[in-house]
């Protein structure tokens, strides 16, 4: 295994007096597509948004690409440079055309010209299917395509890693079939992936591991072959009867 | 349906007719009243000697002047008192607004209690409070509190030097007119080129050294045409100066923190309205807090803000006239007062005054709408 991108090490965080995250130990490979599922309220969103401090661990240490996430804003800008995010409702920018949403973080933060942002747009809403709607504003687009443009904003940073908090929870059952596609595709291409996520097929495809959590605590994690197959824990096995019954 | 319509144009013709009738018995009555108690209509008291004097006036004015030229300084004054009171408001409502949504618990408090006193204390009685309580329990001009000799404040307010333009002071307005357009140019070159080669351009340097050399320029073209006036004490007032009179003091005073206190909620609710989840995805990009509000959350933030802004810059501008209970000359002041009680024709003069304010509000209406609209237009997003 090659040297790890991502390392938490006994970290713990609370919300207020609510124990969220209990001494969670995880490393990721570069490369390696990682899928978080769980009961709602398990903790595993505020795991992910740990990883580029949307959330604040209050213990133990978290360090992405060797630099670590220890409250100092130097740090912090660099690992949020490097480690995209797409998020369960899109989080578009409503006052800003497509173009200008895949365009603003480019220009603002990586001092981009307008024009090669906009060349690196349109190339990456090509790769994620909508290259004719960069000059719709995202009220006019449908949740799928919000959310492939989501995508396309973030990989629009070149991050080497990607973060995705429940991307299809939001999207008509029609719509989540094209915003799977386009995460296939990202992993097929080698992009570092950690999913929070119950599409089980999705996991069962492209994850190399499978993460289960529950009570804020990692419960179980296994190769997706036998993480579904032979869960080991209780806990794991009552949840994937519930979500595989249907 | 043909009968309905019908019936719905005889009501409408009905209600029409019964309203012009009225409002013709309604002049005819107050013609013969009128006339039975002999006051003049019509306007001809503008052109008339006005015969008072007034203790703030923009433009020249004395009391051999008509009461038409009254209604000028009145509303100048008016003016005046509006435009600073609302460019204050603004200043101190936005910071306040950002400042209750602060993370510093001491600092979002303060801002609490400051809107929770100035929003809950009637306008009026916080004019004569600054009025009464403060400006006039000031020392007289003998006693007056005095920085450096050359300002002074006393119960007559404040007295401040002045530069006395002579001629060719003109140059030095073009060239303050030419520094405005430029840094304006700057700003928007500085933008293209970030946009064009990713690089920033200099803004602040270009902008000194051009604001060096036209008023250099200036100064070669017209010499130095201005006289510095520094107000002395002479016998039991000041001479000299610019004075700035208790009146307007207070009532700048009053209008700018009463109504900070509303526009500060008004911005508070307008950031709060912009969904956590835009913050959050600018922080995933990695853009630094103060693009994100400047570039996502503010834009969104002045959709909300703008509408109920709009209506805070007409209450400010009506509440002016509250003016008369501290004898600023305002147009209700010197037109619905003074003229009214000289000249006794009522009907004429409140009509002017209102249509005054109503002029006034449209175009605030119509200015604020078209900023809105520029806004709005922006996206249209659902």
């Amino acid at each position: 295994m090659t040297d790890p991108v991502i390392r938490i090490s006994n970290m713990n965080k609370w919300f207020g007096t609510f124990h969220v995250l209990r001494d969670i130990n995880l490393q990721v490979a570069a490369g390696e597509k990682i899928v978080i599922c769980g009961p709602s309220g398990s903790g595993k969103s505020t795991l992910i948004r740990c990883l580029n401090r949307l959330e604040h661990h209050q213990e133990g240490h978290i360090e992405v690409e060797g630099v670590s996430l220890d409250g100092s804003m130097k740090n912090l800008e660099s690992i949020r440079s490097n480690v995209g995010m797409v998020f369960q409702q899109f989080n578009l920018f409503p006052h800003m055309s497509v173009l200008e949403n895949c365009t603003l973080a480019p220009i603002w933060v990586k001092q981009k010209t307008k024009q090669e942002a906009e060349a690196l747009a349109r190339q990456f809403l090509e790769r994620v299917r909508i290259p004719d709607q960069a000059d719709k504003y995202p009220g006019q687009l449908s949740g799928g395509q919000q959310q492939r443009v989501a995508i396309a904003r973030a990989l629009c940073m070149n991050p080497d890693i990607m973060l995705f908090d429940e991307p299809t929870s939001a999207l008509d059952p029609e719509m989540i079939k094209e915003v799977l596609d386009v995460m296939v595709e990202l992993a097929e291409d080698g992009m570092t992936m950690l999913c929070v996520t119950h599409e089980m097929g999705f996991a069962r495809q492209v994850a190399d591991r499978v993460i289960f959590m529950d009570e804020g605590e990692i419960v179980e994690e296994n190769e997706p072959e036998a993480f579904f197959s032979n869960p080991q824990n209780e806990r794991t096995k009552m949840f994937l009867s519930q979500v595989l019954s249907h | 349906m043909r009968s309905w319509l019908n019936r719905d144009a005889l009501l409408q013709a009905i209600v029409l007719l019964a309203v012009v009738a009225g409002m013709v018995w309604l002049v005819g009555n107050v013609q013969s009243n009128l006339e039975r108690q002999n006051i003049n209509s019509g306007f001809g008291f503008l052109s008339e000697r006005a015969g008072f004097g007034i203790n703030q006036t923009l433009i020249d004015y004395t009391e051999d002047d008509s009461f038409g030229r009254v209604v000028v300084v009145g509303l100048l004054n008016t003016l005046l008192v509006s435009v600073l009171g609302i460019f204050f408001a603004t200043l101190l409502g936005f910071s306040l607004g950002v400042a209750r949504l602060s993370r510093n618990w001491l600092i979002s408090k303060i801002a609490m209690v400051y809107i929770e006193i100035f929003r809950n204390v009637p306008l009026l009685l916080q004019i004569m409070f600054w009025y009464f309580g403060v400006l006039r329990n000031l020392p007289s001009p003998r006693q007056a509190l005095s920085i450096g000799e050359a300002m002074f404040v006393s119960n007559r307010g404040v007295v401040v030097p002045w530069l006395e333009a002579g001629a060719g002071a003109v140059w030095y307005g073009v060239a303050f007119a030419g520094v405005l357009a430029g840094g304006f140019w700057l700003r928007r070159r500085a933008l293209k080129m970030k946009l064009n080669t990713g690089q920033a351009s200099r803004v602040w340097r270009p902008l000194a050294l051009l604001t060096l050399a036209l008023f250099a320029v200036a100064a070669l073209l017209a010499g130095v045409p201005f006289t510095l006036d520094v107000p002395y004490l002479k016998g039991f007032n000041f001479r000299g100066g610019l004075t700035v009179i208790p009146e307007f003091v207070a009532l700048l005073l009053a209008l700018s923190l009463y109504t900070a206190a509303f526009i500060a909620e008004i911005v508070r609710a307008g950031i709060n309205a912009v969904d956590k989840g835009q913050r959050e995805a600018s922080a995933a990009l990695g853009l630094p807090e103060s693009l994100a509000l400047r570039l996502v959350v503010i834009p969104q933030a002045l959709r909300v803000i703008i509408p109920p802004l709009t209506s805070q810059y007409l209450n400010l501008t009506k509440n002016s006239s509250l003016a008369v209970a501290i004898a600023y000359p305002d147009i209700v002041s010197v037109l619905a007062g003074t003229t009214l009680s000289q000249v006794g024709q009522a009907v004429e003069i409140i009509f002017v005054t209102m249509m005054i304010y109503l002029s006034l509000s449209l175009l605030t209406s119509w200015a604020m709408n078209r900023y809105n609209q520029r806004m709005a237009l922006v996206g249209n997003a659902s």
